[in-house]
């Protein structure tokens, strides 16, 4: 355990925080989209998985699983940020 | 040309604060769309600066397959689903992203063993124990949100009839599971760990394939597959090489995240579904601790405490804890009066009746529950909001509980789809100010977010939760199939009012047989 943990667990809970902070008031309407919304941020998973699929130096059943991985994350973030655009569209309209 | 590692983590920092406008523009509706391009841009920047070559090369063929398999399943869905089936699909997306964890860590651990293996390069307490956590959280979550998505999708945990797709799914899924942790178990030969795999995969099916909601022992089940989830996770971090005890803790977490929610339905859906993201959002931080990158941990950071918010907000709308919500189940209690007793002065409408009391209604007020979506009726709702306008210049506005429907904002999303202007949806506490003004008020498939006893009996098993307090206004109009409960199992006074009227009928064919009766005035 060295200070790449400590930074890493400070950026953790400061982000925890900030979270917090910058929702603390959602009117109901919006509730879907920010669901979905952040549903989609949570594809960032995808970043990972790229990483390990795409490393030359691992075992190739390391890699095919990031690849599986790859395509799951994908799911989220393309279907994710699509259908929260179509909803807030639908909102927008009137 | 190489990106240097300086350049990439900027990029990543960009990503970040953009990842952290998109979810404070998310919050207001002007700003709303600002932010979901701003998450779009964050990701496309976060991903672009990983596929360029950095300080080591990439092999790009498993990540391109990814990347086009998940691109045409992410489109097809975001384009083609109904808004109908809208929390189906929320919790459908919340799995992908928890199983997406689950496999970085997999992965992650392999490369680690290896590593181990040839260089003796030790992976490092750290990424241990961060691999165990995005294992974890991510078997909980891709294991619960298939629960939660099959029983929004209603093939599972119900006793009728399936159509061929649900079968397909449900007995697939069991199958799959199985057969899965089977085909890791036999080359691998079999020792505890693997038993226990093996094991938690078949009461995951067994679960799964099951036609009531009620497991028996739930209760001690969940501690145990917690239990066993946690010893699991100790042994993969003493011993990077332990594949087996990984799978274990993959399949224990996933028993545990089928028990967790299985015995959660109904007006209770809408906390779960909000729990889930934030848990698929902690998964993806945890894998952020794996990779040992910052731009998941804060993305996933927040996207666990958007959820969280979210579950809260859906708490305190019924007044319940969320302990209470996962671990114990409603019902009516001893005290509960007895439904033939309540509903003897229950007094029944029609179409032609209500339409002459909208035309002398000043103001009317619509109350949507789930029934309005089960028959989708929100356009037949909107046409009829529309004809009172033209004809009789009254303005219609609609209540909208926080827990009314089966997802989060699930009644706001309907109505926006059949156009109704969002400044005509009002949250609960201004209806509820104003409710002793409104002369019309018509409930739609609701029946527990308005149910009075929650204001008047201690005793009941919805006390204290907040409602729509329709029986105050002037006149109120009841569109529902029968007298059946609502989710809480108790009966509904507000049916036997003076000032009620019930009109027994699907919520969609009432509100056409209402339009026709509107036009004849």
């Amino acid at each position: 355990m060295g200070t790449d943990l400590i930074m890493l667990l400070t950026v953790f809970v400061l982000a925890v925080f900030v979270g917090f902070e910058i929702i603390t008031k959602v009117p109901p309407t919006l509730h879907t989209p920010l669901m979905s919304g952040s549903n989609a941020i949570s594809g960032i998973t995808l970043v990972g998985a790229i990483v390990l699929a795409g490393d030359p130096r691992l075992p190739d059943l390391a890699r095919m699983l990031g690849g599986v991985a790859v395509a799951l994350a994908t799911i989220n973030v393309v279907g994710g940020f699509l259908v929260t655009g179509r909803m807030l569209h639908m909102f927008k309209r009137k | 040309m190489k990106l240097s590692p300086e350049f990439v983590n900027v990029c990543y920092l960009v990503a970040a604060v953009l990842f952290i406008l998109d979810l404070k523009w998310m919050t207001h509706p002007k700003t709303a769309v600002r932010g979901n391009r701003a998450g779009m841009l964050a990701m496309l920047i976060a991903v672009v600066v990983t596929l360029l070559p950095s300080d080591h090369s990439l092999d790009y063929t498993y990540i391109l397959i990814g990347l086009a398999i998940g691109s045409a399943i992410g489109l097809f869905a975001a384009l083609k689903i109904k808004m109908t089936s809208m929390p189906e699909l929320v919790g459908l997306f919340n799995g992908f992203g928890g199983a997406a964890s689950v496999l970085v860590g997999a992965s992650a651990l392999l490369a680690a063993s290896a590593a181990l293996a040839q260089d003796k390069i030790d992976p490092g307490m750290t990424m241990m124990v961060a691999t165990v956590a995005s294992a974890l959280i991510g078997s909980v979550t891709f294991f619960g949100s298939y629960v939660a998505f099959g029983k929004l999708a209603e093939f599972l945990a119900v006793k009728w009839k399936l159509y061929t797709w649900q079968k397909a799914i449900k007995y697939g899924f069991a199958l799959v599971t199985v057969a899965g942790a089977l085909a890791y178990v036999i080359p691998a030969g079999l020792d505890t760990y693997n038993a226990i795999t093996v094991f938690s995969a078949v009461i995951i099916a067994g679960i799964a394939v099951m036609k009531s909601d009620r497991i028996p022992m739930a209760g001690f089940a969940k501690l145990a597959f917690l239990a066993l989830s946690i010893v699991a996770g100790f042994l993969v971090v003493g011993d990077p090489h332990n594949e087996h005890a990984f799978w274990m803790l993959v399949a224990a977490s996933g028993a545990l995240g089928v028990l967790l929610t299985w015995s959660i339905g109904g007006a209770d859906m809408p906390v779960v579904i909000a729990l889930l993201n934030s848990y698929s959002g902690l998964a993806a931080a945890a894998t952020g601790f794996v990779i040992g990158n910052s731009v998941l941990i804060i993305s996933g950071s927040l996207v666990g405490a958007s959820g969280i918010v979210l579950t809260m907000i859906m708490c305190k709308a019924m007044n319940r804890s969320l302990l209470n919500v996962m671990f114990s189940r409603m019902g009516p209690t001893a005290d509960t009066p007895d439904a033939d007793e309540v509903y003897t002065t229950v007094k029944s409408t029609s179409a032609d009746e209500i339409a002459m009391m909208v035309e002398t209604a000043q103001r009317i007020v619509i109350v949507p529950g789930y029934g309005m979506a089960v028959a989708q009726a929100q356009h037949a709702v909107r046409e009829f909001g529309n004809l009172v306008a033209e004809k009789f210049d009254a303005e219609i506005e609609y209540a909208i509980h926080p827990v009314a429907g089966r997802m989060p904002g699930h009644m706001n999303v309907l109505l926006a789809e059949a156009d109704v202007s969002y400044d005509k949806l009002k949250e609960m506490d201004e209806i509820n100010s104003t409710i002793e003004t409104v002369d019309l008020c018509i409930v739609v498939g609701a029946n527990d977010v308005v149910n009075p006893v929650a204001r008047t009996d201690p005793n009941s098993p919805i006390a204290g939760m907040p409602i729509i307090n329709v029986d105050m206004a002037r006149t109120v109009i009841v569109i529902k199939r029968s007298l059946s409960p609502g989710f809480a199992g108790i009966p509904n006074p507000l049916f036997a009012k003076d000032n009620t009227m019930m009109f027994f009928s699907d919520a969609k064919k009432a509100f056409n047989e209402l339009n026709a009766a509107v036009k004849e005035t």
